[in-house]
């Protein structure tokens, strides 16, 4: 698949973020030039007249599940799956089987990215030797091999050591790298099944509180300020965690932090059919945490947003909910949630979304390239939205393996039209290509 | 009537006085020479118990003998079910069997809401207990003990309005609360929750319910029923409360408390009792105590479920 | 749809005190003579049939409720019904049991009834009366004392009205000409 397609092309007539209109011309992956452009004979065009176009979306928080989960998803459709989401680059989170926690697991997810071809594929690299939050994992040699690792998280579990997690923030700091932290103090969640809440106390489910998440949040934002050293705060739930991620970023602590579409457009409330396909860590919490998640995006206190996309194989999610699986895929549907949650209540306007969804996140993964504005030299990682669109959200429209979508069913607005990763077409009119197509000719 | 029978959350008052008087009328056919109804013949019903109540199987059991349904019994231990076999597995293969009813305990709240929406069987389903969330059948026969106990006979068309009822104990882990708060509430009483605030929801703000942490509070208060909930000696282990001494000092049901109560005061309990723990022993055994009653009654009252459930007309 | 009255308040008190009557001279000698009536209005005219009796052989004949939910064929093909109170005051054993009923149609509602009769004991005698007979049957079952025959086509209902429950005496039937 290192065979791609060169040719030039040119998107006519998009609008950019801030509204202004504008030409961009593509060639040999980067962008060539932008502005009013005179057409080229023969040249191929894409029509974008009333079309959004942002720089292709960031995720920094995708269980892709291979090695070991394939029956869930694979680097391949779970490339797919962000393709169809806009998305040009994606963090691939290490609870894996084995765990990402050396060089051998982030460089083969690495090189399986490569060869999908769809989106850039980062590895994430575990924090703890096989994730389970007593030795370090080798960071520095996961972050000078070819995967070329910034970001270390134990995802899935909270690093609840307080001296590992310290060592972590520290040692990371040779490689200018960052922990990105599950925060969930294991013993007060033990069992927990829904945010300790109205809903759970009706559903006779075991509570999970706010405070699980909050406490970790302040020991971290402490640790990271006595070390001087980069935190970054995974899935961010609960009105208390912003307050004491303002507190911190307030005092200068180098804290960074990231909301899923899901827990700013989703409640508790969903859980009481008892439908698992709600069921998530952290989990859904009240519509007061909502709104101050909402808020918070909106004013910078929480960083981006990151999908948290987790899929299941169907069984997984069909039974009772205390013995269904954590997590809802989110990729495919990440910028509708935001667009409906963010932009059409009137919070944020796209030049925000572009931030939340792709130069913020770039900028804390270390990504140069992928945090420029649309621009000449940049890198042709591209996403056209029609934001007019609205649609009864369906499993048609999930490009993944798994289909454990809390959306379905639902109507959602905007439509990913076309994105480009590094200039080739990954989605045209909708569809997500074939494999076979991204190097042919189009 | 209904479909299944899920939770009391959805009774109104006339709902559940309707209910309960179908059951004073099946109670009424136990007394006959002949006990046994030919109401639900060729229908079959199948106790699908993931988790041990021998005394809730039994009672099921009787039940729906009473009512000549075919009565299949699955018990966890030994079966399949404890080998890994998931719930849907379960549940098709019931529903191949040709289950009419399927009434079920299981240890996961939720359970049974899970089987009777996902479509894995067409049967009526009737919550034994699920978890930490609903017991209906155990509220309902308490609803109808409190009803029989205070207007014998003439219990018929009548609810709890006024009635006075507090529910102490293990309020966190406690379907029996949780099915009764409903009830009893859209019956007309007035539910007053005590428990050790680590044994209490920490957000019951949803509940139709008064809560707090005195018993001796709610004793002085005169309640009309004082229902004790069973607590189990593990919850020592998890730090809820430290020794079973100091539980029973502070939320035993002890002779002394009993005394303070009014003399038309009912004391329930959903059994099997810790006596000495939750409830002093001459307490249980007490005239006021009714824990044989809602025993005896709730052979009626699940008669009267499983007549509502599965004797009409059934949605494809 | 129409709506007939096939019989007016004083037709159903006549009809009533006529099958009184009739109940008595069949049974003269029974000392242990009981009215059992179906729910609703059966067990009415049996309370009025009963009281009606006293009188007439001058000594008590008690009456009760039988409700026959329970014990009914077709409860299936419809939601379910509520039960009635049943209320059977003396023992069945050896007993002249008089059934006593609104409407007689199919039969199946009777069925039901002497079915139930069997689970207090064993009757010496069941008997039958119905204030209307509209035809029908779907079981070989006969009335012995009727207030008024009215043949009547499937597709009409036949109604009795009872001023306990209905604030007027009446018996009317309605549609059919569709």
């Amino acid at each position: 698949m290192s065979s791609r397609s060169m040719d030039s092309f040119v998107i006519r007539g998009a609008a950019r973020a801030d509204g202004t209109r504008t030409d961009v011309r593509v060639d040999g992956g980067v962008i060539v030039a932008t502005g009013a452009l005179v057409a080229v004979a023969g040249e191929r065009t894409i029509d974008a007249d009333g079309l959004l176009l942002l720089p292709g979306f960031v995720d920094l928080h995708t269980h892709l599940r291979q090695p070991g989960g394939e029956g869930a998803e694979t680097v391949l459709t779970g490339s797919r799956a962000a393709a169809a989401g806009g998305f040009t680059t994606i963090h691939a989170m290490p609870n894996t089987t084995p765990a990402a926690d050396g060089p051998g697991v982030v460089e083969q997810v690495a090189a399986l990215g490569e060869e999908a071809g769809y989106v850039d594929v980062r590895p994430i690299g575990a924090v703890s030797k096989g994730r389970e939050g007593k030795e370090l994992a080798e960071l520095v040699a996961m972050a000078r091999s070819r995967a070329r690792v910034r970001i270390f998280s134990d995802d899935g579990s909270c690093v609840a050591d307080p001296l590992l997690m310290r060592r972590a923030l520290e040692y990371a700091r040779i490689v200018d790298g960052v922990i990105a932290q599950h925060a969930e103090e294991p013993r007060l969640t033990a069992g927990a099944q829904l945010h300790d809440g109205a809903v759970a106390a009706d559903l006779g489910l075991k509570g999970w509180p706010a405070v699980a998440e909050e406490a970790i949040i302040a020991r971290d934002a402490l640790l990271a300020e006595s070390t001087d050293s980069r935190l970054h705060v995974c899935h961010v739930s609960t009105a208390g965690s912003v307050e004491v991620l303002r507190w911190a970023k307030r005092r200068g602590i180098r804290i960074t932090a990231e909301v899923t579409p899901h827990h700013l457009w989703l409640t508790d409330e969903s859980a009481r059919g008892y439908d698992a396909r709600f069921k998530v860590n952290p989990p859904l919490r009240t519509a007061e945490d909502v709104a101050v998640l909402r808020a918070a995006l909106a004013d910078g206190t929480i960083d981006a947003v990151a999908t948290d996309h987790a899929p299941h194989p169907a069984e997984s999610k069909r039974s009772e909910w205390s013995a269904a699986a954590m997590g809802m895929v989110g990729l495919e549907t990440a910028v509708l949630v935001v667009q409906a949650a963010m932009v059409e209540t009137g919070l944020i306007d796209w030049p925000e979304v572009e931030r939340a969804m792709s130069s913020r996140p770039a900028e804390i993964a270390g990504l140069v390239d992928a945090a420029r504005p649309i621009a000449e030299g940049r890198p042709a990682d591209l996403v056209l939205l029609d934001p007019t669109a609205r649609r009864r959200f369906g499993v048609e429209h999930l490009a993944g393996r798994s289909t454990n979508s809390p959306y379905l069913g639902q109507d959602l607005p905007g439509r990913v039209v076309a994105t480009f990763f590094r200039g080739t077409p990954t989605v045209l009119d909708g569809a997500v290509r074939e494999p076979d197509q991204l190097g042919a000719a189009w | 009537m209904s479909e299944h029978l899920l939770s009391t959350k959805g009774f109104t008052r006339d709902s559940a006085v309707t209910l309960l008087d179908v059951a004073e009328d099946m109670a009424d056919t136990q007394r006959r020479q002949v006990k046994k109804l030919p109401t639900l013949r060729g229908t079959t019903i199948v106790n699908l118990f993931f988790e041990d109540s021998t005394r809730t199987r039994i009672s099921f059991e009787a039940a729906a003998k009473r009512l000549s349904a075919d009565v299949i019994t699955f018990s966890a231990k030994g079966s399949s079910v404890s080998k890994g076999e998931s719930l849907q597995d379960t549940a098709q293969t019931l529903q191949a069997m040709g289950a009419d009813g399927i009434v079920i305990r299981h240890s996961s709240s939720g359970a049974a809401h899970t089987l009777a929406t996902s479509g894995w069987t067409r049967a009526g389903v009737v919550n034994a207990g699920d978890g930490t969330h609903e017991h209906p059948t155990q509220a309902l026969l308490d609803a109808f003990t409190i009803r029989k106990r205070r207007h014998g006979d003439d219990s018929r068309g009548r609810d709890l309005a006024g009635v006075r009822v507090v529910i102490v104990g293990d309020i966190l882990h406690s379907r029996v609360a949780r099915s009764n708060l409903w009830l009893l509430t859209a019956m007309g009483a007035s539910v007053h929750l005590v428990a050790p605030p680590t044994l209490l929801p920490s957000h019951t703000e949803g509940w139709p319910v008064t809560t707090g942490i005195d018993l001796d509070e709610a004793i002085d208060g005169g309640p009309d029923v004082v229902m004790m909930l069973r607590v189990q000696r593990e919850r020592m282990t998890e730090a809820f409360f430290p020794t079973a001494k100091e539980y029973a000092s502070l939320y035993g049901l002890s002779v002394a408390r009993a005394d303070r109560l009014p003399e038309s005061s009912l004391v329930m309990h959903p059994g099997p009792m810790n006596r000495g723990l939750e409830i002093a022993g001459a307490v249980a055994d007490s005239p006021r105590s009714t824990v044989l009653e809602q025993v005896q009654n709730g052979i009626g009252v699940r008669m009267a479920v499983l007549y509502d459930v599965l004797a009409g007309e059934r949605s494809a | 749809m129409t709506l007939r009255s096939l019989l007016e308040a004083d037709d159903v008190r006549r009809a009533i005190t006529r099958m009184a009557h009739e109940l008595v001279e069949h049974d003269p000698d029974a000392e242990r003579l009981v009215l059992l009536g179906i729910p609703t209005r059966g067990a009415i005219l049996a309370q009025r049939l009963a009281e009606q009796m006293t009188r007439i052989a001058d000594r008590e004949i008690p009456f009760g409720v039988l409700d026959v939910t329970l014990y009914r064929d077709d409860l299936a093909g419809q939601p379910t019904r509520p039960t009635r109170r049943t209320d059977v005051p003396v023992d069945l054993d050896g007993a002249t049991v008089v059934l006593v009923d609104d409407v007689l149609y199919s039969g199946r509602t009777v069925r039901a009834a002497l079915d139930a009769l069997t689970a207090f004991g064993r009757p010496a005698v069941v008997r039958l009366a119905v204030l209307v007979d509209r035809g029908h049957r779907e079981l070989p079952i006969r009335p012995d004392s009727v207030g008024r025959n009215l043949p009547s086509a499937k597709t009409e209902r036949v109604r009795v009205t009872l001023v306990e429950v209905d604030g007027a005496d009446a018996v009317t039937i309605e549609g059919g000409d569709a």
